[in-house]
């Protein structure tokens, strides 16, 4: 573990070349450090991946989260996830642009080893199966219930959001992990399945974990969904998975 | 998960705030995940003042957000019977009647 820390608010170019906020972290030292890309879920860019970021510096790695939303102004940050909402949110399209800028600024890092991975949670876990599928360069992807990854039906997708990730999966280039709780309504564990199938008959590199007694955002710890012996497990998953696919 | 499930409405009104009143101009409706509300998802409204950016927000369990359309709708027709006149329902509820929303402060002043 890396008890001292670089920790601060940084500038990156992102979607469009335009200037945007993020946090990032990373350990002291002179590395070499993997590191990993953390998209925040649709209702904000909030004190979670400032956690989350945290974290990832502790156990060794470069992290950085970027603020989705920066074009929505300063404030709260459920204010501004509700400003981005009533605009429809942001695109698939722009947060491409700004994983693949974090990316950028990631590899750009004196220690850093040149390995990203890209990580999130729900609407961030569609994203990073998104990215395993769009961003070529990424060195591996995480998604923890990510929802929509399979649509259900075409209503699902708009101006916005207008292909399913699954259908980018056979450019996918880098090992996927996901994380699912079986009693989960979005993704169900029918979805999963159907993903994992996917994944399998193009002959990707991926690890699926289900966990029972788990929902949706199980570890969230700040919600009625967390589950406490499920999320370690899945912490230890994403540790080992990372290890694995950025050393 | 994350639905984008998200309807919004021209509302024309007031709503206090963080700090003070403010005039309402917006409402967007989402069934999604709460901020606060302990539960995995909510019927979320956010009254909005587009052009402060400023918001009421509320996170409604679904039954009690169904319960509360209903209730609106009670509201609503009781009073439009007696603001807008109707002297059959004012005479109902003056004469005991069952009209559980008409009220004597909403009585006109002209009966």
């Amino acid at each position: 573990m890396y008890r001292n820390l670089v920790c601060k608010e940084v500038l990156y170019q992102g979607h469009g070349n335009q200037t945007k906020n993020a946090y990032f972290a990373a350990p002291e030292g002179a590395g070499p450090f993997p590191a990993v890309v953390f998209i925040h879920h649709l209702p904000g860019w909030n004190e979670v991946c400032i956690e989350t970021v945290r974290r990832f510096a502790h156990h060794g790695y470069m992290a950085i989260s970027m603020n989705l939303y920066s074009a929505y102004g300063e404030g709260d940050a459920d204010d501004i996830g509700a400003r981005a909402r009533a605009d429809g949110g942001v695109s698939d399209e722009q947060m491409l642009g700004d994983v693949a800028g974090a990316t950028a600024y990631l590899r750009a890092q004196a220690g850093a080893n040149g390995k990203v991975g890209v990580m999130g949670y729900c609407s961030g876990g569609r994203q990073a199966f998104l990215c395993a599928g769009r961003l070529p360069d990424l060195d591996a992807a995480i998604d923890c219930w990510g929802g929509r990854v399979m649509v259900k039906d075409a209503s699902a997708l708009n101006a916005n959001q207008p292909v399913a990730p699954i259908d980018y999966a056979k450019d996918i280039n880098c090992p996927v992990l996901g994380l699912f709780g079986n009693d989960d309504k979005e993704p169900d564990p029918d979805q999963v399945n159907k993903t994992e199938e996917i994944l399998k008959s193009l002959g990707k590199t991926y690890e699926f974990h289900r966990y029972d007694g788990a929902g949706h955002a199980f570890f969230d710890w700040s919600r009625p969904s967390y589950r406490p012996e499920q999320a370690m497990d899945g912490w230890k998953k994403i540790f080992a998975f990372l290890g694995k696919h950025l050393a | 998960m994350c639905s984008y499930i998200t309807e919004i409405v021209a509302i024309s009104g007031s709503g206090k705030g963080r700090n003070d009143w403010t005039p309402l101009d917006k409402a967007v409706i989402y069934y999604d995940h709460p901020v606060h509300a302990p539960f995995d998802h909510a019927l979320n409204i956010d009254f909005t003042n587009s052009v402060t950016n400023e918001r009421v927000a509320v996170e409604l369990s679904a039954q009690s957000a169904r319960d509360l359309i209903a209730r609106i709708e009670a509201a609503l027709n009781s009073g439009d019977a007696v603001h807008l006149g109707s002297q059959d329902a004012i005479r109902q509820k003056l004469a005991g009647g069952r009209q559980a929303d008409l009220t004597t402060e909403h009585v006109p002043p002209f009966i």
